[in-house]
């Protein structure tokens, strides 16, 4: 077996890490799967999932510290929340709107992650939101003197609504210590890139804002883990904030309740799982000596086992109190 | 006791819980000079830009950025240069700001205060002059209060940056410079949720805030010397939530209520006020339950004379009182 | 139409304008500069609330006005753009009746705050306060005019401060994915009431974030008219011919407070002001004129007459026109059935 050291690309990466990303994508891709097949047997009413998207979540979201940097993920992040610690189990539970689900005892809509301990901040639907958030909270930190950073996700439809241009400017003049991450898919639901932006790379519009904007081919985990350690350094060095523009693309429909066979054609869909990014790392990690097949197997069981466990968990756990409904809309004097 | 007016007042909570609290900061538009009416004078030279800090021009970033700050550590003060500019960030306030923390069964607290001066009078025109309480006060999972003395001002602005929830905090423009009143230069609070019978009465319970609060005094005062009739003025103080018990109370003992408000009459906070108490009070009501507020028309047209004939003043809810009375 | 001898020397450009055009021009920047005066002088005597003055950016606002053609093209301005306004035909008689809030404003009828513009058949469209709501609206004439195969350009004015709300960038990203006939002018003053400009944005240039959207942008010495109006003259070719919008990002300085209810002393030093006075476009221009032999001391000071005797009619005027009638204050909330 090839040292990890020696390989070129592995980021400084042990062995051990370098198969926690694999794992972690492998997990994401399997809990999302798991999650559409619940919504297809009626189980779940809802379903919103991120494959494809495994390398650009999972990438960036290893560049934290888990519990002191804060993520204010969006809808599809599973990716995010499963590599910042959150479990399939809390996730499973979740979908299936669980009292005892973290993320908002089955208040919210599923992948609408949350959870204090791990600073994954609650997020809501209209898109977007969430980055004046995340440079409030890198705000924060910098006037407290911390050295934490927060990192916030949208997709590349996201980067249209007008919070972004504020968040953008706010963060750039106040130096904050936030990443921004545009996981552009191509497709705002059914609209097409080229119909949302007159540009192709939107990370350009980064130095309008004073802070560098780069493009990452976002199907490549560990291009991604490079550009989210830069970030991450440069944003705890007090340099303030970076956007990062992974480009992959969503290999299911939005949602459970979205065809897409309306507006993309199954050979483009064909053309792009060829790209996936799990597989594309599972030869990489081969290729490099890093892990046999056989090692690579044995994590998917384990991931397989992980995902049949929450989902056996979170299908007998209960509903919420429907008298709970009215519970936490004022926080207790 | 110091003699301050509301502008001062307003001025003092700030400063005073700033310098108790190294958590707060205060955020928005010219903050670090002073304000565009000096609610901030002199407070980035004490405090630092850090904590007295200019923003760009940016409404929802104002909000949503005081949100995420209020996650980590700190409590801000998000001043909006006047109610009227409040609407780009009406999807943050209620999207995220009073929905956090119910829809993370209240495992996120959002504890941001939003002041903004609002009301008319002033020759604002239509975008210097709005009353949006019946927007907010419409929101679960925020509060509202309506401010429109120096005591008032201080003691309430003081509850709602202490308070774990959001609250928004309206403070009416007009009344800014309106008097000086003796307020303690003390640490005090005024709970938020319960009103001030502002004047004693028997014969009408007139339920109002804000500057229609100064308003109603006059009128009742005028009545009273005309022919006696004797009316109870409450000054609500919060719309959300609302001293409702205090309020039924005065309709048992007066059997006639008359709700005034400054803002379009149609969906109107003082709509919800008439619709409990018809609702809880019925058996104490000898009258309709009547209402003065201004016509459901752009609130408020520059011009002097146009201004004027809209909104509700002392002859027009003096008119309204002889109305009750007479029923 | 062109009259006299055009006066060029290799040294200035005056962008195919003829001497009688040079001198429109600055007549409409004397004329805005004294209008921006006067309503600063009759709210100091209590005669009007509220007064937004343009003085400073009358290179900006006359340069791009200019390159418009009144009446076709639209403009969605903000609150002070005084000169511009004037310099597309709005009478003084019509700007100082918003002064006084009277009846036959026609602006609002006395609805709406002074500089708060609005002329139908002039196609500026009637401003709200709140900033840079406009310019939404002016992506929109432009792509309706884009729709119907009309060379319509749409123009709309925002300052520094105009330039970070949400709606500036939603806009931007419209106009350059559906290539609409817009531009974007930002008259930079550097300061938003008190907030300088290094507050509100960590770039030098906002122009530079027009590339985010695919289209030009273009920084300009909005104090120089002949620069500021070979930036607008390009940006509205573009336009009509198809090829989308422009941004231009005019650097100019508020010579005044940002209103009437402003005490700039507070946020900014005597120096600076006087520094920026001394780079003023009236003064600058003047200079170029004689220069070019257009203008002289006998020319200047017939202009400046003429000037006054049209600010003085325009405040009799408006003066004793009557207030609007109090009724009026319930009418147009809905369009009126004939």
């Amino acid at each position: 077996m090839v040292s990890v050291k020696e390989v070129p690309g592995a980021m400084g990466l042990g062995k051990e890490q370098l198969l926690d990303l694999y794992y972690k994508m492998f997990l994401a891709r399997t809990v999302g799967q798991r999650e559409r097949m619940l919504n297809r047997m009626g189980k779940g009413p809802f379903a919103v999932t991120g494959e494809g998207h495994e390398a650009a979540q999972v990438g960036t979201a290893y560049a934290l510290t888990p519990g002191k940097d804060w993520a204010l993920p969006y809808y599809r992040d599973i990716g995010v929340a499963l590599t910042l610690g959150m479990t399939a189990r809390d996730l499973l539970l979740a979908h299936l709107s669980r009292a005892e689900a973290i993320e908002s005892g089955g208040r919210n809509m599923p992948s609408h992650f949350s959870h204090p301990q791990l600073r994954i901040v609650s997020g809501s639907a209209p898109v977007a939101t969430q980055l004046p958030h995340a440079v409030g909270v890198a705000l924060a930190a910098k006037l407290r003197g911390l050295d934490e950073v927060a990192i916030t996700y949208v997709g590349d439809g996201g980067t249209s609504v007008g919070d972004v241009h504020e968040a953008f400017n706010f963060a750039g003049v106040h130096k904050c210590p936030v990443i921004f991450v545009c996981e552009n898919n191509q497709y705002a639901i059914s609209v097409k890139w080229s119909e949302q932006s007159a540009v192709q790379d939107v990370a350009l519009r980064a130095a309008g804002y004073g802070f560098p904007g780069v493009t990452v081919d976002g199907n490549d985990v560990l291009a991604v883990y490079s550009a989210a350690r830069e970030a991450v350094d440069r944003a705890r060095r007090g340099e303030g904030a970076t956007f990062i523009e992974a480009k992959t693309y969503r290999l299911v429909p939005h949602t459970s309740d979205d065809d897409d066979r309306r507006y993309r054609t199954a050979e483009e869909v064909a053309e792009w799982s060829k790209k996936d990014p799990l597989v594309r790392y599972k030869a990489w990690l081969e290729e490099h000596g890093v892990a046999s097949a056989r090692e690579i197997e044995a994590l998917q069981t384990r991931a397989l086992e992980e995902v049949d466990e929450a989902t056996h968990y979170a299908e007998s756990a209960p509903p919420p109190d429907p008298a709970s409904a009215v519970l936490h809309v004022y926080a207790d004097e | 006791m110091a003699e301050r007016n509301m502008i001062e007042a307003v001025h003092d909570a700030i400063q005073e819980e700033m310098r108790r609290d190294p958590s707060i900061i205060i955020m928005g538009e010219d903050v670090g000079e002073g304000g565009v009416f000096r609610a901030t004078e002199g407070l980035q030279k004490e405090f630092g830009e850090d904590r007295v800090m200019d923003t760009p021009l940016a409404e929802a970033a104002i909000v949503g950025v005081a949100l995420g700050a209020s996650l980590n550590g700190i409590r801000p003060i998000a001043e909006i240069q006047f109610a009227d500019f409040i609407h780009p960030a009406f999807d943050q306030i209620v999207s995220e700001v009073a929905r956090l923390h119910y829809r993370s069964n209240g495992t996120w607290t959002c504890p941001v205060t939003i002041r903004t001066p609002y009301g008319a009078g002033i020759h604002g025109g239509p975008y210097h002059s709005q009353s949006i309480e019946a927007f907010y006060a419409h929101v679960p999972g925020l509060k509202v209060v309506c401010v429109a003395t120096p005591y008032d001002a201080k003691g309430l602005l003081k509850s709602a940056i202490r308070d774990p929830n959001p609250v928004m905090v309206l403070e009416h423009k007009k009344a800014y410079r309106l008097f000086k009143q003796e307020i303690p230069e003390d640490d005090y609070t005024i709970p938020i949720g319960v009103a001030e019978v502002r004047r004693e009465g028997t014969d009408i319970s007139l339920i109002t805030y804000g500057m229609m609060t100064h308003h109603s005094l006059k009128a009742a005062e005028a009545i009273e010397k005309e022919d006696g009739t004797s009316v109870e003025v409450i000054d609500l103080r919060s719309v959300k939530p609302w001293d409702k018990e205090r309020v039924l109370e005065s309709v048992k003992k007066t059997g006639k209520v008359l709700v005034v408000y400054e803002d379009n009459i149609t969906g109107g906070f003082g709509a919800e006020v008439s619709a409990t108490i018809a609702e809880e009070g019925f058996d104490y009501l000898d009258a309709p339950i009547m209402r003065v507020a201004s016509p459901d028309v752009p609130i408020a047209p520059y011009a002097g004379v146009l201004e004027e004939y809209i909104l509700p003043n002392p002859e027009k809810i003096a008119e309204g009182i002889r109305k009750l009375a007479a029923y | 139409m062109a009259r006299g001898r055009v006066v060029t020397s290799e040294k200035i450009d005056t962008v195919g304008l003829s001497e009688d055009q040079l001198l429109d021009i600055y007549y409409k920047m004397k004329l805005g500069r004294a209008m921006g005066e006067r309503q600063r002088l009759l709210q100091r005597m209590g005669k009007g609330s509220i007064t937004y003055s343009c003085e400073g950016h009358e290179g900006v606002q006359v340069g791009m006005a200019a390159a418009m053609t009144p009446g076709k093209d639209w403009l969605f301005p903000y609150y002070r753009d005084t000169a511009f306004v004037l310099a597309l035909g709005m009478s003084p008689r019509d700007v100082l009746m918003s002064f006084f809030a009277r009846g036959g404003d026609i602006n609002s009828g006395g609805k709406n705050m002074p500089s708060h513009f609005s002329s139908v058949p002039l196609r500026i469209v009637s401003e709200g306060a709140p900033v840079a709501t406009q310019v939404p609206h002016a992506v929109g004439a432009a792509l309706a005019a884009k729709i119907r195969g009309l060379d319509e350009v749409a123009v709309t004015t925002f300052g520094d401060g105009g330039s970070s709300p949400g709606d500036v960038h939603e806009s931007m990203n419209f106009a350059g994915v559906h290539k609409c006939p817009v531009i974007f002018l930002c008259e930079f003053n550097y300061f938003a009431i008190s907030v300088a400009s290094r507050k509100q944005m960590a770039v030098e240039n906002v122009a530079i974030r027009a590339a985010g959207y695919g289209f030009p942008g273009v920084t300009v010495d909005g104090n120089d008219v002949l620069a500021m109006y070979r930036a607008a003259k390009e940006a509205v070719e573009r336009a009509r011919a198809g090829e989308g919008a422009t941004f231009i990002e005019a650097k100019t300085y508020r010579l005044v407070p940002h209103s009437s209810d402003d005490d700039d002393k507070r946020y900014r030093t005597a120096e600076a002001l006087e520094a920026a006075t001394k780079n003023e476009p009236i003064a600058r221009f003047a200079e170029t004129l004689r220069k070019l032999g257009a203008l002289d001391d006998s020319k200047d000071e017939e202009i400046t007459a003429r000037v006054k005797s049209e600010v003085d009619d325009a405040t009799e005027w408006a003066e004793t026109e009557p207030n609007p009638t109090p009724e009026e204050a319930l009418r147009h909330v809905y369009v009126e059935e004939k």
